[in-house]
């Protein structure tokens, strides 16, 4: 064991710097040394007699799940651990950046800042889920943003990784993890299910948008199990202003059965960063929760309360795959149009679940010169998306698989492979450059998004005529 | 792949069409130290009755009997029906009556053979597919089905039971043979699925006369 650490002790060879966290379960410091090329931290758990077995496990959990996550953009980086019995302390890349928690000092918020963050912690939920590791407890001081907007989960500590034996999942007989962010199905010991993170994350924008929490502060496992049939009260009852897509988008995450919610951080990041094309129902305009009836018949119902089985593993990302499909603007090539119609639908119909992004570039507005610019840049817009639903309109598909994005950038390809990267796209079809003035603004396009979009791309190009 | 010591399961012979290559090849590593235990199929084939064999697996046997020699039939009948090596204990079927070869096919069966075993880690066979029994302080064990190549920690203070997974007569639709590897050093265990010439075991096995429900098995995975 370590007796008693402080900021100057050495162990394994790392120095101790600055103290930064005490809580129940490990204390953190910075590290001081020795150099290195990231910032380190060490967390050491609080073992030994008198201490939970919870923060054992813990410690194990978060050495498994984070060992076996390696590098990535969206969790610390383990550098090293020791032994669980004689020195048990791990060594993390320390996250620069501000937590959620300096939010929410400042709620309500905005709604376009609500959706900036949510879509960063959406995109980090995608990499987590994709990996079969599941949070378990997101809540405000687990979320980092980088400089760079990107978030950062962190504290692996109750995470559920499907590609080893889940420690926890016999020592929870009571749900261990942050009550207010609970997800329902995780008080009936449910562990892996990746919309449980969902739902956490719905209660943190909950709270950004209301300044309110969506279930308040359970003191007891009873008045936890109320969100089983208790609805939060709608967001545009406690703040009028709150558009009706944040209500949808976040009334939606927090659904009591795993099945109503999104079914996967990837329909959140792309529903939260194009809020006008949420397709609006009862739950976005909703202005005050259920009548007392219809609650009576719901805590009757939720004493027999089933959590929906987990999704099989490693098919989550599979099962919000989005096919995106970019089209120059004013694309003369009639031909052109079809055969990338032809090519959109055969992607549609081969994965009946996969979602269509029709997106389009123009240039800049900002290089756009001249009296009445942003009135000739909103019109513009508005019939580079009515050229983009004409386009789709033969696909006939139901609004919630297809979007229509107009992206501004005086470099279309690399506006494509950035859209394609914070999208997680895994298929960009485009059309092969031809004829016509607009498509050779577009030519050029092909090659680059070929060389760099981090997915397959399709050339569509259109049967020679004899 | 670095191993330093060989462990064999059981039911070395009675569903193959090689018996005796398989015998003398198990002998050959047993005498380098590897660790054998007999199965329920090894221990019909030198004509200790079983009433739990169905018909294609008593024929099976006849058929194996017929073909090993007096030294494969005392080879088999030398091998005891569990091995415990601290902190391991090495054992065909549950450890809880090995000799009655009870199936470990969930955490009730799991628990009664931990508990008997009194080791902290527990190889099997008899069950074809891989798993991975654990427990932790409540002593309920918790079933995990494993990935292959992923490398597990296996932390001393819990209980953990491994069912290898079989070598042929596949029962999860793949017929790629199992195995794992233990490292005892870094505290990990891995499984793996390594896919072998399955064809030519099919056509030796009919070529044999060995039921066909045995040939099917392999070319279906289940």
């Amino acid at each position: 064991m370590i007796d008693t650490p402080e900021p100057g002790s050495v162990i394994d060879g790392f120095r101790l710097g600055e103290m930064i966290h005490a809580g129940s379960m490990a204390t953190i410091f910075r590290l001081a040394g020795p150099e290195g090329p990231l910032p380190l931290i060490m967390k050491i758990p609080r073992l030994g007699p008198g201490e939970r077995a919870v923060n054992v496990i813990g410690f194990e959990v978060c050495r498994t799940v984070l060992g076996a996550m390696g590098q990535g953009r969206h969790h610390p980086t383990l550098v090293a651990y020791g032994d669980v019995e004689t020195t048990p302390y791990l060594v993390m890349e320390f996250i620069e950046g501000a937590r959620l928690g300096d939010w929410i000092e400042r709620t309500p918020l905005p709604p376009a800042e609500i959706a900036r963050l949510g879509a960063a912690m959406a995109l980090a939920l995608v990499e987590l889920h994709g990996q079969d590791v599941v949070h378990l407890d997101l809540k405000p001081t687990n979320v980092v943003f980088r400089p760079n907007g990107e978030a950062v989960l962190i504290d692996f500590g109750l995470a559920h990784h499907g590609h080893f034996p889940d420690l926890l999942a016999e020592e929870l007989r009571i749900p261990v993890g942050n009550w207010v962010y609970m997800a329902p199905e995780q008080l009936m010991g449910v562990r892996c299910d990746p919309r449980s993170d969902i739902f956490a994350l719905g209660a943190m924008l909950y709270e950004l948008a209301t300044g309110r929490l969506p279930f308040g502060h359970p003191d007891s496992v009873a008045k936890l199990r109320r969100r089983l049939y208790q609805d939060p009260v709608p967001l545009r009852a406690l703040v009028a202003a709150t558009p009706e897509w944040l209500q949808e988008i976040v009334l939606r995450c927090l659904e009591v059965d795993a099945r109503d919610r999104y079914s996967s951080a990837n329909e959140v990041a792309l529903a939260l960063s194009a809020p006008t094309q949420v397709p609006l129902t009862e739950r976005g305009a909703r202005r005050r929760g259920a009548g007392l009836l219809a609650l009576a018949r719901r805590r009757m119902r939720a004493a027999r309360f089933e959590p929906a089985p987990c999704p099989p593993p490693s098919t989550q990302p599979a099962a919000a795959r989005l096919v995106a499909v970019a089209l120059a603007p004013q694309e003369e090539n009639e031909q052109l149009r079809i055969a990338l119609r032809g090519a959109a639908q055969d992607a549609a119909v081969a994965d009946p679940r996969c979602r269509i992004a029709c997106i389009t570039v123009v240039p800049p507005a900002a290089a756009l010169s001249g009296e009445g610019d942003e009135a000739f840049a909103t019109r513009r817009h508005i019939r580079r998306l009515v050229e983009l639903r004409n386009w789709a309109k033969p696909l006939a598909l139901p609004e919630e698989r297809v979007t229509f994005h107009v992206l501004e950038s005086d470099k279309p390809g690399a506006a494509l492979v950035d859209y394609a990267a914070m999208n997680d796209v895994s298929h960009l079809l485009l059309g092969a450059s031809g004829g016509g003035a607009s498509a050779r603004r577009f030519s050029g396009v092909g090659a680059h998004v070929v060389a760099t979009a981090p997915c397959t791309v399709t050339v569509v190009r259109p049967r020679a005529e004899d | 792949m670095g191993a330093h010591r060989y462990a064999f399961l059981g039911d070395h012979v009675g569903y193959g069409a090689d018996p005796v290559a398989v015998v003398e090849l198990i002998e050959r590593y047993a005498a380098s130290g590897a660790v054998v235990v007999l199965g329920n199929h090894d221990a019909a084939a030198i004509g200790r009755p079983d009433d739990a064999l169905n018909r294609n697996a008593l024929a099976a046997v006849a058929w194996t009997r017929a073909q090993l020699g007096p030294k494969q039939q005392s080879f088999l009948a030398s091998l005891p029906l569990a091995v415990a090596d601290d902190p391991i204990l090495f054992v065909h079927a549950s450890a809880a009556a090995p000799e009655q070869w009870i199936y470990v096919t969930g955490p009730r069966e799991a628990a009664e053979s931990l508990r008997a075993a009194n080791a902290t880690y527990v190889f099997s066979g008899h069950v074809h597919e891989q798993t991975l029994y654990y427990t932790g302080s409540s002593g309920i064990p918790m079933q995990f089905r494993p990935v292959p190549g992923t490398p597990i920690p296996v932390a001393k203070h819990h209980r953990w039971l491994a069912i290898v997974g079989s070598v042929g007569q596949p029962r999860d639709g793949n017929n790629a043979a199992c195995y794992a590897l233990f490292d005892t050093e870094r505290e990990r265990l891995t499984y793996f699925r390594v896919p072998y010439d399955h064809s030519s075991t099919i056509r030796k096995i009919r070529a044999a006369g060995l039921p066909d429900r045995l040939a099917l098995r392999l070319e279906r995975g289940s």
